[in-house]
């Protein structure tokens, strides 16, 4: 997957960012959108209740978050690339179907533009406080793909490897703009060569009576599962089940299956991990961010003689990466607009070889790169 | 006995099911594969989708395309089905606890829509998976695990609820009306539109044993005397009602069906391209 687009753009747009997602999950192939009207995620919504039916796909305003990705789920599971959008208490609501999206294998991309929290929070105003809800939201030991843009370029460029990567793993992947992101209006190019992903069908010949939807070959491969009203009358269960699909509680069962479900992840990394290392000779100091705050980390970076990070994909997390940095610089400053939660998977990655410093403010304001021009000082006297 | 094979519809090597001596559970289903034989439905083109609790187990036990999903929110799955493939025959296999409680919200969104769904509620007025804790539909002064004194709280009349949400059909039996049963679930599949079916079954082991009808046998006779087909029910007064209950077809009202309205939106923005 190359990123960005190659080529020459198809289209000039100045366009919003949550217009941006929707002009990007059209073209990814979507034509299934359930959702429930929240703020600032609502455009994504009013965008595909507009452009959908007149392309053959269908929207439909559900009852709740819930439901929405309930039904996103049960079209998925027909065939179609279906997706849903919502933010701060919507993604909470969420969580239970991501969960069952992940252990049964259906693909489907849910957008969650993060607003301030907990609870109601501030609506309208950005955070980057859901980050590791996106990762460990649901209950149980499931896999993640989590994609964070900073720009409204890279928001139509992520929400198209969102839906590629959903296809091609059948996981559920969460897109996670703020609403920074989500509401600036910025140029788009609208590329003209757009790589698209759909999910593998079984083979025209299979003997259907006795497929099995689950089989696999290799304990880290992607499981073909056929659509729904197909011929192949299977059974689809949120229980672990064998590769029948029907419930087991075997112990080895249930450990293969958690196991597969997160080396199916593992064994694409090259394909999902978002991650760009810039680090000019002899800085002893790196910037690492995601999402607007990057905007600002950049900003701050210029001219100051320190490396800067820019993280599209927060998980699976760039494990080894983030150590390759520790290796090379004495600091690592991770800047996000909440109390502290990349922060951790840094340190963790970075495994003490290099000091770790925050910039996390949760004022409901986008970080300014003074504050950060200031750690940066800070950081280099002391190092 | 039945007029219909229907061995053909259900997964033999799943069987033994999971469900308690005496549970009317089998009953149900039976009534429901009957009218699916009955329609002469092509297996590829039915989708069974079902939550969580005892009844939803059904899903497993039948050869359709199957999907068993969370607690409360089949109608939900069921939806986005078929939006997706509106050809599909979609039934919704539920209990009380799952439909009613849980899964209320959208139970009466799906009527108010009057989407193509048939959803068929096993009411045994009990959360059985569970235990035998008190569920929406269980009865004022009913004992339940949660209620060890008597329910306290109100019960719903489910037919009510899809009727007045939206729903173009609404029926009730039960499972001594086995005989009736099959063709009520038979005219709801037919309904283009939202239909729902209440269907009052029996839980000897929890509810029963609660409330002294500890054998099946009890609570086939409770359902049988206590009964009352709905031409007769419109006769009774609100006395003679009490502690009896209505069955039949109690909704019958043929309404602009959601999927229909959804391609009809879809020719018109072609049409005006």
């Amino acid at each position: 997957m190359i990123f960005p687009f190659p080529g020459k753009p198809k289209e000039v747009k100045f366009i919003l960012g949550n217009e941006a997602c929707v002009e990007a999950a059209i073209a990814a192939g979507c034509r299934f959108f359930a959702g429930y009207p929240i703020t600032p995620s609502t455009e994504i919504a009013e965008g595909m209740a507009k452009a959908l039916p007149r392309i053959g796909g269908t929207f439909i305003q559900m009852e709740d978050e819930i439901a929405s990705l309930g039904a996103v789920i049960g079209a998925s599971i027909c065939g179609l690339k279906a997706l849903t959008a919502t933010s701060g208490p919507g993604f909470s609501l969420k969580q239970e179907h991501i969960g069952y999206a992940a252990l049964t294998e259906i693909p489907c991309v849910i957008v969650n533009v993060m607003r301030g929290g907990p609870s109601t929070g501030l609506p309208t105003l950005p955070a980057q406080g859901d980050v590791m809800q996106a990762r460990w939201g649901t209950h149980g030991d499931h896999p993640a793909i989590v994609l964070s843009p900073s720009s409204v370029k890279e928001y139509y460029e992520l929400t198209i490897k969102a839906f590629n990567l959903s296809e091609k793993f059948r996981t559920p992947v969460i897109l996670l703009p703020d609403e920074v992101i989500a509401h600036t209006r910025e140029k788009l190019e609208i590329p003209e060569n757009i790589k698209i992903v759909d999910r593998k069908k079984p083979p025209a010949n299979v003997d259907k009576k006795n497929y099995r939807p689950y089989a696999v070959s290799r304990d880290d491969e992607v499981p073909v599962i056929p659509n729904f009203g197909e011929g192949f009358r299977f059974n689809i269960t949120g229980l672990i089940h064998d590769d029948s699909g029907f419930p087991s509680n075997a112990p080895e069962i249930t450990q293969s299956t958690l196991m597969r479900l997160h080396k199916k992840i593992a064994a694409g990394y090259g394909e999902i991990k978002g991650i760009e290392v810039d680090l000019p000779r002899g800085a002893e100091v790196a910037v690492l961010s995601y999402g607007a705050s990057f905007r600002s980390a950049a900003q701050a970076a210029k001219d100051a003689q320190v490396g800067l990070v820019k993280l599209t994909t927060l998980f699976p997390f760039p494990d080894k990466e983030v150590k390759e940095l520790a290796q090379k610089v004495k600091t690592i400053i991770v800047v996000e607009m909440n109390l502290g939660q990349l922060i951790g998977e840094v340190e963790r990655a970075a495994g003490g070889l290099a000091k770790i410093a925050g910039v996390n403010i949760a004022n409901g304001l986008l970080i300014t790169p003074d504050v950060i021009r200031e750690k940066i000082r800070a950081c280099q006297k002391k190092t | 006995m039945p007029e219909e094979d229907i061995s053909k519809y259900l997964r033999l090597d799943k069987l033994p099911h999971i469900w308690c001596p005496g549970c009317g559970n089998g009953i149900v289903l039976h009534a429901v594969l009957r009218a699916i034989g009955k329609l002469q439905l092509d297996q590829d083109k039915v989708a069974v989708v079902s939550g969580i609790g005892c009844s939803s187990r059904s899903a497993g036990y039948v050869d359709f395309n199957t999907l068993h999903t969370t607690h409360g929110r089949a109608i939900a799955f069921a939806t986005g089905i078929k939006l997706a493939r509106p050809d599909m025959t979609v039934i919704v296999l539920t209990g009380d606890g799952d439909c009613a409680a849980i899964g209320g919200n959208h139970l009466i969104h799906a009527a108010r829509r009057n989407i193509d769904l048939t959803v068929v509620v096993f009411n045994n007025s009990i959360y059985g998976m569970t235990g035998g804790q008190s569920s929406p539909t269980t009865q004022p002064d009913d004992i339940a695990a949660t209620a060890p004194y008597g329910n306290l709280e109100n019960a719903f009349d489910l037919c009510e609820l899809a009727r007045a949400s939206g729903a173009s059909y609404a029926a009730r039996s039960t499972t001594f009306h086995a005989t009736q049963l099959p063709l009520l679930v038979e005219k709801g599949i037919q309904n283009k539109g939202f239909s729902f079916l209440d269907v009052i079954t029996a839980c000897p082991v929890y509810f029963g044993r609660m409330n002294k009808m500890p054998e099946a046998v009890d609570m086939l006779k409770y359902q049988r005397d206590n009964a009352r087909n709905i031409k007769q029910w419109s006769t009774m007064t609100d006395e003679e009602k009490g502690g009896k209950f209505v069955i039949g077809e109690l909704h019958n009202k043929p309404a602009p069906e959601y999927t229909d309205l959804y391609a009809a939106l879809r020719a018109r923005l072609k049409e005006n391209k």
